[in-house]
């Protein structure tokens, strides 16, 4: 599925960003996942106020080097796999 | 069977121990990291009672169950949480029996929060009630896991030996109303697996994020009843095609958990991810093991929190230095490639099926006493009482502790 441009992600039921070992992680039933970089980036706009093309320009923007499709697709990719994941709903 | 598909991991086994890489290629970036060469335990599995109001036929307590004047105090466990933290665990599994059983889980739970560790409640349910719902989601539960015995009231109230399906139902309906994560664990064998259709109706019809279906692994209260437990073969494959298809139905909905009973699998579980390395259980009475049955295996020695930290216990245990690494490991496992996947499987399996925990997990394909699983799934499968089974069995119920 790929994420409406226009809809607010936000963090589900349960899942919360936390610390470990001075690395941020994502807490969620019966698994972590470390969070650094755009991982990191992306999971803090998922606040249900951003919207998914927000999220897109804000880090195109933060990586101007690479190529701005490239990221975009990379970012949707990345929260299909978090809403996948039950880590994100859409709003 | 793509066992690839599913997580093929022990009963309430924590998957942080199986996180994924959700790799992010910004070019411009670094990529997530996801480390697997963790020194320290990752989840701690409190087992706060043996006391439950259900008498399951596959619980995963050992057959002497501890009474309520043995269990730890709240002060041991808020040390216990405190220590746990500063040892790099993460997540918080509050179980038992049944952890509402406590009178001062309020203050458990919180005690938990607070320490910082991710709090998960592993309950039948029957304990709750909306009020109490809601004083456990203030005091910082983040993930509610709810049991069932199966789809419907009948099968249900016969496996837990109580009537407690209805309450169940009841507490779906008061979780809609609260923001919380919610996990349905359908435990599953021989006498529901062909409801998982109904089951998938209970979830989809619930606010629940994630779905286990967890056949029953045969330790304990299970091993003792396996007989009547295990699936056939055509059951488990009819299963595996219905979960398949709903995985992909319910994709962004639900995430559908899936274990296999590992009779039935080519290479063993990674049994607790590794033998002391990603997790501790601590017992009702403060023993620290490995896993939730090694206290069957013989000459181990447990220490007890109430004596050590839990580093102290995470570093030097003797039980948790047994089987931990590749020492231990004899053929065919010693030069396995896969011993650091499934790191030989699971010890007190060796020992309930051949005697010896430090043998290849029978279950292994490439195990030599394979052949003593073989005849347990012929005889579940071809054998005369595998009907009569499933028409009428003779449950061996958990008795209760005071």
């Amino acid at each position: 599925m790929t994420p409406d441009p226009q809809s607010h992600p936000r963090l589900a039921p349960g899942c919360r960003l936390s610390e470990n070992n001075q690395q941020r992680v994502l807490l969620m039933p019966e698994r972590a996942l470390r969070l650094n970089g755009p991982s990191l980036e992306i999971v803090e706009r998922c606040d249900g106020k951003h919207t998914v093309q927000q999220i897109v320009s804000e880090l195109q923007l933060i990586y101007s080097k690479a190529e701005p499709k490239k990221v975009e697709s990379d970012i949707l990719h990345y929260l299909a796999r978090l809403n996948d994941q039950r880590a994100i709903d859409f709003a | 069977m793509n066992l690839r598909l599913f997580r093929s991991a022990a009963r309430s086994l924590p998957s942080v121990l199986h996180q994924r890489r959700l790799p992010v290629k910004l070019e411009a970036s670094r990529q997530i990291i996801v480390s697997s060469a963790t020194s320290n335990p990752l989840a701690l599995i409190a087992e706060l009672t043996h006391r439950c109001p259900l008498h399951c036929v596959y619980c995963s307590n050992p057959l002497e169950l501890q009474n309520r004047a043995n269990e730890l105090p709240a002060d041991i466990w808020m040390r216990v949480f405190k220590e746990a933290v500063e040892l790099g665990v993460m997540q918080a599994d509050l179980t038992g029996g049944e952890p509402l059983a406590r009178t001062d889980i309020l203050e458990l739970v919180q005690a938990a929060r607070t320490a910082g560790l991710y709090v998960n409640l592993i309950t039948s349910g029957l304990p709750l009630d909306e009020a109490r719902l809601a004083k456990l989601i203030e005091a910082g539960l983040d993930h509610l896991q709810l049991s069932f015995q199966g789809a419907h009231e009948e099968t249900a109230n016969e496996i837990s030996g109580t009537k407690s399906h209805a309450q169940k139902l009841r507490v779906l309906d008061w979780l809609k109303q609260v923001r919380v994560a919610v996990t349905l664990n359908f435990v599953i064998h021989r006498n529901n697996i062909d409801q998982i259709d109904q089951m998938l109706s209970i979830a989809e019809s619930s606010s629940a994020t994630r779905v286990e279906f967890a056949n029953v692994q045969y330790y304990g209260w299970a091993f003792a009843n396996r007989e009547r437990l295990l699936p056939t073969r055509p059951q488990l494959d009819r299963s595996i095609e219905t979960l398949k298809s709903a995985q992909e139905r319910l994709r962004g909905k639900i995430r559908i958990e899936y274990v296999v009973p590992d009779y039935y699998a080519k290479y063993p579980k990674p049994c607790m991810g590794g033998w002391g390395r990603k997790l501790m259980l601590i017992t009702p009475t403060g023993e620290a093991l490995p896993c939730h049955a090694a206290q069957i295996i013989p000459g181990l020695q447990f220490e007890n929190v109430k004596d050590r930290s839990l580093r102290e216990i995470w570093e030097t245990s003797a039980a948790f230095q047994k089987f931990r690494g590749e020492a231990w490991m004899q053929a065919p496992c010693k030069t396995c490639d896969r011993r650091e996947q499934d790191f030989g499987g699971c010890r007190c399996q060796a020992l309930l099926l051949v005697g010896d925990a430090s043998v290849t997990d029978p279950v292994c394909s490439l195990a030599p006493t394979r052949n003593k699983v073989d005849a347990i799934l012929a005889a579940g499968n071809n054998g005369a009482h595998s009907e009569q089974t499933l028409t009428k069995p003779d449950w061996l119920y958990r008795r209760n502790p005071a």
